[in-house]
């Protein structure tokens, strides 16, 4: 099989499996799979409400599918994408609130430069653990998703909160850190749908990764690590230095969440506002085949889901919005266990996993 | 002095309560890592064990009229929805040689939805179950449980370093080559592992919604799971210290409110209670990192066992 | 007592046993011979249960046995000692004795017997281990005692030996088949792995020779001699001898001096040694492994940490011992590594991208953009090249380094640090697990490289190949430099001794 198909198969088996044993459940419980699949799926495609939003929710997921690749490119697993980005939206509002008056040249630069430092220092701690403590990066990640969670809530509630403010959220930024919204250059999209820069940015952000992993000396030296860190330690190159860059690259691109939430959608940090981005980027780079190309494909996947997700909340009966997790689950799961599809076709020389 | 008493015996009493789903969970997890298999999934199991044992408690209560006999059912239930997520996992991961982490996060992003799911279906809610008669509940007297939890973590500690069972569990996590060549099956132990993982930690579950409450709400465990898992970590994969480090993380969150009023920052600022949520967190990261003694994992924890390359 | 009929087995493009036929008589010393990769190991794990063949038949007793696991074989009175031991380090001598086997109920773990039981093996079999120590603390002769005290605690009537001599002193050696012979004795039958022909001839009453995953020849011991065996193994009447001009010797390029290597624990492996390398020649290290060889050369190519190294490494007049494997090699050090699949090579990378591997940061492959981006046309001019000059199979640049068979993967490593043009080449190893046809091409390989001025340091576990290549050769022992001698004149006797006696 060419390798290109075998990329493309096996991610596409998993979703329609996934689709089918969620099918399954839904008639378990007494609903119609056809048509929860059809309001589930189909109102993505509804111009202008659909596509926007679902390319809205795809924004945020193709940074940290990004950031989770980048880990697994260096052998490395992020878990920690929630927290970094969790960081990295506060540093931004933070920026955005404490230069307010400053004018968007400035504020603009300034607020993307903190999303993505915040991001990078904060993913860059789990891989200090690991370079020079040999610690688990899987556990230390999860544990500052965490702390990061409580710490930028406290700061929300007891420093940067409107005072009065029953909801738990900061001031607003700055008009200088707002950036377009993308109704403002297609006619017919209205601006009300939050679509924006950040899109772009995120598709940039792949062919960056892409030129990035593989056509530069520093992607080669994070890649032969991921591959074999004692035959890259043969080529003269620090596995140590290379763990920790690529859990900074890791952390940035998960905090450009941030640019997208603050600066293009709600103006201002508003606390818990992750709906499992970090965790969902996982299952968007191993569906991706952890390739910026496939990255793209997942997460448009996902954002299908997620937008679906609201109308199966309201049009049907029994069904929802959390079919779209259990989706998600049955979906890494199936790509995790590549091997079950490999023994359940029985073909090639596989059988010997059988043993 | 006897208003001190009356708030140490509750500061003891809400730290039993609160750490009992931690230390079953905890326990759990100690036999799949011991085995050689991340657990990363207890939060998952533990949602699936709080949202069956609710469910069926409720039906057992009211559709079943079991009276008092229900949360022992439920409970039963609960263990038996953890044991199966536990057997989903298991068969990925050691059958399938699935990446382990990969396919623990993927059994908790489903058992945050599937409890959503189930539950709009069978109750036409979003995300809990029926409220629970407060006399239809597992027993809450501290003391209770704290002589159950005693007896289990005894039993377990006796498991693991004085049975036969317990040495081929422990080689199978340490070196399975030399298990296999011993004749020990590395899969078989590492389905037992998981296994009983599962069951514990859907007893863990089962305890918050019949025990400490009423009801199962949405994402209930609220990262408990990865708590059991730090205090795992922090207890150095061993059952007593486990154990105490449950203990240590059910203090802190029993006594945050009234830490607010004791530590004050320098300027006269109250301990904010986010920080104090923190504590189980940076604990484990200290010491997984050595700077505080040192904690170190079974040796092939977390990489499937293939014996043909 | 054991019988192995039409065995086969296969690992991906690699055919480790072709329809191999194993006859082993009960209670005799069987020995199977045969060079690195000709199927040994393979062909006794599969009757070990650790592989399953994909055809054949295995015969205990007589009869035909379903062998899918090592409990199978354990329970059918069949022991294995595996060359690298299966012990599990922080558990006691007891407990690993026991696993899979313990004493008492499934309730309660009986150490307390099980200690007894294995002191009375002990005194049996002069085997003297502390049953209550754990194994880490154990030395390497002391836990190969703990595994055949593991299979016999298990009533093995069958031990299958994998390499047991290898870790193992000259004394050790002779008490050990003092030990062999004690079970013979008391009807034991034993299968010994090896590809050192005089402990075949001293211990064995029958050889299986293997080549190339086949059962090339089955002799008496009594029948046969060390050259007949040679031949077998080899597969050709005259032994690896390497056609070379006399060195044209120059100035010394790498000396050292004094060096050590100092573990966590606070030992030496590598205990102070001194010598130089001069361009031109190839200067041999023979040893017993593990006597300090894989820290001498981590050490020389700037794989170890400097605060565990000692003395000095110098190198155009400057010592280099904080300087990193990076620049090592920038200054002209090249090496080929004994582990290929550890270190030398990215497997899952194609094999343009192996190539560049410790050049990928510098001009002419990192060349674009202020060298930060990578030339690819570079890469691929390079790749075809080491291909082409060093007749790597498949040519195609664009495949996968797991791909290629040991010998090919090694012709890439050898094409790219030949193509560094290096003053000194550290080779470690450089024919293992690699067909006769590559091995000949390797070997010229290195005298050119050698005649066009570099220095060359080779270690190689093979003793024919390290005096019939080198120029000069060292001995080593102990992670000491044993003695120097002249491999032109020098007998196998006189290398043997200096290799297990150190002086």
């Amino acid at each position: 099989m060419p390798k290109l198909a075998r990329d493309l198969l096996f991610p596409l088996i998993a979703v329609v499996a996934a689709f089918i044993v969620g099918g399954i459940l839904i008639l378990l419980v007494g609903d119609n799979p056809i048509v929860a699949y059809r309001l589930l799926l189909g109102s993505a495609l509804s111009w202008p409400d659909g596509i926007g939003y679902t390319l809205f929710h795809a924004t945020p997921l193709i940074f940290t599918g990004l950031a989770v690749l980048v880990g697994f490119r260096c052998g490395l697993f992020n878990i920690g994408a929630e927290g970094q980005l969790y960081i990295a939206a506060f540093a931004t509002a933070w920026v955005g609130i404490t230069f307010a008056s400053r004018s968007a040249w400035i504020l603009v630069p300034l607020c993307f430069l903190g999303a993505i430092l915040a991001g990078a220092l904060w993913g860059a701690i789990p891989g200090v653990l690991k370079a020079y403590f040999g610690s688990h990066e899987v556990i230390n990640t999860i544990m500052l998703n965490f702390i990061a969670v409580a710490l930028v809530s406290y700061f929300t509630q007891y420093h940067y909160r409107v005072p009065g403010d029953p909801i738990l959220q900061s001031a607003f930024v700055g008009e200088g850190a707002h950036i377009a919204r993308l109704g403002k250059f297609i006619p017919g999209f209205p601006e009300r749908i939050p679509l924006n820069l950040a899109f772009l940015l995120a598709l940039l952000c792949c062919l960056l990764v892409y030129l990035f992993l593989w056509r530069t000396k520093w992607g080669y030296e994070i890649r032969a690590t991921g591959s074999n860190p004692t035959a890259a330690e043969y080529g003269g190159i620090s596995v140590r230095k290379q763990i920790v860059l690529a859990m900074a690259v890791s952390g940035a691109l998960a905090g450009m969440v941030g640019i997208n939430e603050v600066m293009g959608y709600r103006y201002r940090y508003y606390d818990g506002f992750s709906d499992n981005y970090g965790f969902t980027g996982i299952a968007v780079a191993l569906l991706g085949r952890n390739h910026p190309v496939g990255v793209i494909l997942a997460a448009l996947l996902f954002a299908v889901l997620q937008h679906g997700g609201i109308y199966v909340d309201g049009f049907s009966e029994h069904i929802t919005k959390d079919i779209v997790q259990v989706l998600q689950g049955i979906i890494i799961l199936f790509v995790a266990a590549e091997a079950f599809f490999k023994w359940s076709l029985g073909r090639f020389g596989f059988r010997r996993l059988k043993a | 002095m006897s208003d001190f008493l009356t708030f140490l015996l509750i500061v003891i009493e809400s730290t039993i309560r609160l750490a009992t789903p931690l230390i079953l969970a905890a326990l759990g997890g100690l036999f799949s890592e011991r085995s050689g298999v991340i657990n990363i999934a207890l939060e998952g199991k533990m949602l699936a064990g709080a949202f069956t044992a609710a469910g069926v408690t409720y039906a057992a209560d009211v559709s079943f009229g079991m009276g008092s006999a229900s949360p022992w059912v439920g409970l039963l239930a609960g263990m038996l929805a953890g044991l199966f997520i536990a057997a989903i996992y298991a068969i990925t991961c050691i059958k399938f040689k699935a990446d382990q982490v990969v396919s623990g996060a993927a059994i908790n992003i489903l058992m945050f939805g599937i409890p959503g799911f189930l539950s709009g279906a069978l109750f036409l809610s979003s995300g809990s179950t029926p409220q629970l008669p407060k006399d239809h509940l597992l027993p809450q007297s501290p003391w209770i449980i704290a002589v159950a939890i005693g007896v289990l973590v005894a039993a377990i500690w006796y498991v693991v370093y004085k049975t036969p069972f317990g040495l081929r569990l422990r080689s199978v996590g340490e070196k399975p080559e030399a298990a296999d060549a011993a004749g020990v099956s590395v899969s078989k132990m590492r389905y037992w592992g998981v296994l009983l993982a599962g069951v514990l930690a859907g007893m863990g579950g089962a305890y918050l919604s019949i025990g400490q409450s009423s009801l199962f709400t949405r994402n209930m465990t609220a990262g408990r799971g990865f708590i059991a898992l730090a205090a795992l970590i922090f207890g150095k994969w061993r059952p007593v210290q486990t154990l105490l480090a449950c203990l240590l993380f059910g203090f802190t969150e029993a006594v945050s409110n009234q830490l607010q009023d004791l530590i004050k920052f320098p300027s006269g600022e109250k301990l904010p209670v986010q920080f104090i949520h923190m504590v189980p967190y940076v604990l484990t990261i200290v010491v997984l990192a050595g700077f505080i003694g040192s904690s170190r994992p079974p040796r092939a924890l977390g990489i499937p066992y293939q014996k043909e390359k | 007592m054991l019988e192995l009929r039409q065995i086969t087995k296969r690992f991906g493009a690699v055919l480790a046993n072709d329809q191999v036929d194993i006859v082993v008589k009960p209670g005799t010393i069987h020995a199977i011979v045969g060079e690195n990769g000709a199927g040994k190991s393979t062909a006794m794990r599969i009757a070990y249960g650790f592989y399953t063949a994909d055809s054949g038949q295995i015969l205990v007793d007589g009869q035909v046995r379903e062998i899918n696991s090592p409990h199978d074989a354990i329970a059918l009175g069949i022991g294995m000692v595996h060359q690298h031991f299966m012990l599990v380090e922080d558990m006691t001598v007891a407990e690993n004795i026991v696993l899979g086997a313990e004493p008492g109920s499934a309730l309660s773990l009986d150490l307390k017997s099980a200690a007894a039981q294995i002191r009375q093996l002990s005194e049996e079999f002069k085997l003297a281990v502390n049953p209550n120590e754990p194994v880490e603390h154990l030395s390497v002769g002391q836990q190969q005692r703990v595994e055949l005290l593991k299979a016999l605690y298990r009533h093995a009537r069958l031990l299958i030996l994998d390499e047991p001599t290898a870790v193992l002193t000259p004394l050790e050696v002779e008490e050990f088949f003092a030990i062999l012979r004690r079970m013979r004795e008391q009807g034991k039958t034993v299968i010994i792995i090896t590809h050192k022909l005089s402990e075949v001839l001293a211990i064995s009453d029958e050889v299986t020779v293997m080549r190339d995953g086949k059962v090339v020849g089955r002799v008496q011991t009594k029948d046969t001699n060390a050259a007949e065996l040679a031949r077998m193994m080899v597969g050709r009447e005259v032994l690896l001898r390497v056609d070379k001009p006399e060195p044209q010797v120059g100035a010394a390029q790498l000396e050292v001096r004094n060096l050590s290597v100092v573990a966590a624990d606070g030992s030496k492996r590598l205990n102070g040694v001194t010598f130089e390398v001069r361009s031109g020649e190839i200067v041999g290290i023979a040893g017993v492994e593990g006597n300090g060889q894989t820290e001498l050369m981590e050490a020389l190519a700037g794989l170890v940490d400097v605060s565990r190294i000692r003395g000095e490494t110098i190198l155009g007049g400057k010592n280099i011992n904080s300087v990193g494997a990076r620049l090592r090699r920038e200054l002209g050090i090249a090496h080929i590594p004994e582990d290929r699949h550890r270190r030398g090579l990215l497997l899952d990378f194609t094999l343009a991208e192996n190539s560049i591997l410790g050049v990928h940061y510098r001009p002419p492959i990192a060349a674009l953009a202020g060298g930060v981006f990578l030339d690819e046309g570079a890469i691929q001019r390079r790749a075809n090249e080491i291909i082409e000059q060093f007749d790597v199979r498949p040519r195609n640049a664009a495949l996968p380094a797991r791909a290629l068979s040991g010998g090919n993967q090694q012709k890439l490593i050898i094409g790219r640090e030949y193509r560094l043009n290096p003053k000194v080449l550290l080779v470690s190893q450089p024919t293992r697990g690699v067909d006769i046809g590559a091995i000949e091409f390797i070997h010229r390989q290195l005298v050119s490289l050698r005649d066009a001025g570099c220095a060359i340091l080779l270690v190689s576990a093979e003793l024919e190949e390290v005096t019939s290549l080198s120029d000069r050769l060292l001995i080593i022992h102990e992670g000491r430099i044993a003695g120097e001698v002249d491999p032109k004149v020098a007998t196998l006797e006189e290398i043997g001794l200096l290799m297990t006696r150190g002086h």
